[in-house]
């Protein structure tokens, strides 16, 4: 199955998690991800040592995987935004107990119940942490099917590599488009790293323990500054973004995942008419490719920030630019897609506004 | 000849409990310990404590142990154990903890037949917070939130959680015990010895459900707080085999 395929996303996700070497899901159904849990219970079925369980709410999915971790195995659960919410419990705990695991958010329109069309609405609650206390989770934005099958893979490894979740955001839009892939080979999970911390009964060794209780508070800042020290390190080490046309360019759109692919519509039909635009797209949103976009703004004096939001990736371009640029943003919340043609719109109207065809 | 007749079982830590005086758990645990001996399991067990007072079982049960969010204790133990299902997986846990937050992951846990054993500490209160009302408070019962006793007709009766797992067919064997007086504790050691076995032999969901004291929140002293268990919570929750289908194969 390495040739080129057409596939659907969500399927792609699932097909790649199991030649990561996944072996536990847990996950519990709502739109606009089902045909992800439904490809991992048959996906799950046909492997000789694969779990595929429908909890009973996704505050079991994601304790489930937690205790799938803990037994060493590569675990991950899929929910789309309502879930998610739910699942930050889990979150939080995986982070403070340094367990990797992969959590699949297929963003929604919110807030509440909202709708099931795609949206943007996450960015805060993955980025930031989402659950309580002082942590991080690495946040992967994929804009095509192929990427899906790439960043489901790094997920995986980053996951088990800084022992900490790992979370694929992407909305119904690229979960239920179909474009052709090709997937890595399985990995040979007898070749990975072993991990000399996982419970698997304490056979010629001292007992383990792994746990997030630590009443003495000079223990758990300690455990803190750790994290932190793990997160610059990841910060160093994955942080990525793709550029595209931005060469010339005398505006450059910031988009990520489906508006990305919108913006990139947008920014070919202006360059017909002669608009010098590039896009610039976060693969890792968190970690945020701050420094790309601050070597950019040496020549970008305006970014147009894009979200399928009101405005949340916006905050993290304001915070990396520190008032280098100018900064402008254009969004739309509550499901509703824009078209490439009326981010076009908006570019033309903001490049002449700005006198860029002066520059 | 000296001939020693009492010593710390082999999994049990050289660690002074933290727990109070007249406490359950430091009993429960030393239980747990001895089984997991006798049964030559120790060594392929993991525990999952709860949140509650009895988190802190890893500095005392000398196994692996992996702790639970609050509730959470048979979900973690279900993905425990589907990993590894040739390992003994267990998980400790209190009223609050599974009764009221965690209903649902127990439910359904012995509902889909999860081979994992539970023991569920039922001491009538939530302990480590102070004191306040827990599913099992009895009627009547003075707690730091039912500051009148509990009164069924506002803050609904006691349940009875170790019924409703057995009527989930996944699960195995529910018993419930006390340990409050030595034979009790005798059978308590039983009960949990059969727990065990029904895991080790895959026949699904098994769960101990001990009455154990808490004098401190119960504002009792140890004795009155034994003698309370027999004379109040054996009302509300008789100590029985609930559910035991292990000889039907």
């Amino acid at each position: 199955m390495t040739e080129k395929q057409l596939m659907r996303g969500s399927h792609v996700i699932g097909e790649a998690a199991v030649r990561a070497g996944c072996r536990l899901y847990a996950g519990y159904p709502i739109t606009p991800q089902n045909e992800l849990t439904e490809y991992m219970s048959g996906a799950m079925a046909r492997l000789e040592d694969g779990t595929f369980i429908q909890a009973e709410s996704e505050l079991a999915a994601i304790n489930m995987v937690l205790g799938a971790s803990m037994a060493g195995a590569r675990a991950m659960t899929s929910s789309s935004s309502p879930g998610i919410s739910l699942k930050q419990e889990g979150i939080s705990y995986l982070a403070a107990q340094e367990l990797p695991a992969v959590i699949v958010n297929t963003m929604r329109g919110g807030p509440g119940l909202g709708n099931i069309a795609p949206s943007q609405g996450d960015y805060f609650q993955a980025t930031r942490g989402g659950g309580h206390g002082d942590y991080r989770v690495i946040v992967l934005a994929p804009a095509s099917v192929q990427e899906l099958a790439d960043l489901t893979r790094k997920a995986f490894e980053y996951a088990d590599k800084y022992r900490t979740p790992a979370m694929l955001l992407g909305d119904g839009m690229i979960g239920q488009m179909m474009e052709p892939v090709v997937f890595p080979e399985p990995v040979d999970l007898n070749k990975l790293p072993p991990k000399p911390w996982i419970l698997d009964g304490a056979i010629g060794r001292p007992s383990r323990i792994i746990l997030s209780l630590l009443l003495d508070t000079t223990v758990e800042e300690e455990h803190n500054w750790k994290l932190v020290r793990k997160y610059e390190s990841i910060a160093r080490d994955i942080t990525s973004a793709e550029t595209f046309m931005t060469e010339d360019a005398h505006l450059v759109v910031i988009a990520y995942g489906t508006a990305a692919r919108i913006a990139k519509g947008a920014i070919k039909r202006v360059r017909e008419i002669g608009l010098k635009v590039g896009l610039l797209r976060p693969v890792t949103l968190w970690p945020f490719p701050k420094r790309v976009l601050i070597e950019m703004s040496r020549q970008i004096k305006d970014f147009l920030v894009f979200e399928m939001s009101t405005g949340q990736m916006l905050e993290d371009v304001k915070l990396s630019l520190e008032g280098r640029s100018n900064i402008h943003f254009y969004g739309r919340p509550g499901g509703i897609v824009s078209t490439p043609d009326e981010i076009a719109k908006e570019i033309n109207s903001l490049y002449h506004r700005q006198h860029l065809e002066e520059d | 000849m000296e001939k020693k007749v009492f010593t710390r079982p082999r999994y049990l830590k050289d660690a002074v409990f933290h727990y109070c005086p007249g406490c359950g758990h430091s009993i429960i645990h030393r239980l747990v310990a001895e089984v997991l001996e006798e049964l030559e399991i120790g060594e392929k067990t993991i525990g999952v404590p709860p949140a509650g007072c009895a988190v802190l079982a890893y500095n005392y049960l000398d196994v692996d142990m992996g702790e639970a969010p609050h509730g959470r204790g048979a979900a973690v133990a279900t993905g425990i154990k589907r990993v590894l299902p040739d390992r003994i997986v267990f998980s400790y846990q209190g009223d609050g903890d599974i009764a009221a937050i965690g209903t649902a992951e127990t439910i359904h846990a012995a509902n889909r037949g999860e081979n994992i054993t539970i023991i569920f500490v039922n001491n009538a209160v939530y302990g480590m917070t102070g004191g306040q009302m827990a599913p099992t408070t009895l009627p009547g019962q003075n707690s730091t939130t039912t500051p009148g006793g509990r009164d069924i007709s506002r803050d609904g009766a006691p349940l009875d959680l170790s019924q409703m797992l057995a009527i989930a067919r996944g699960s195995a064997y529910i018993e419930r015990t006390s340990v409050d007086s030595p034979k009790n504790i005798r059978r308590t050691k039983k009960a949990i010895t059969k727990a065990f076995l029904t895991q080790m032999e895959g026949l699904g969901f098994s769960l101990v459900e001990i009455l154990s004291a808490c004098p401190t929140n119960w504002k009792m002293s140890p004795v009155d707080a034994n003698k309370w268990i027999k004379d109040s919570m054996m009302n509300t929750f008789p100590l029985k085999v609930i559910k035991d289908k292990t000889n039907e194969k």
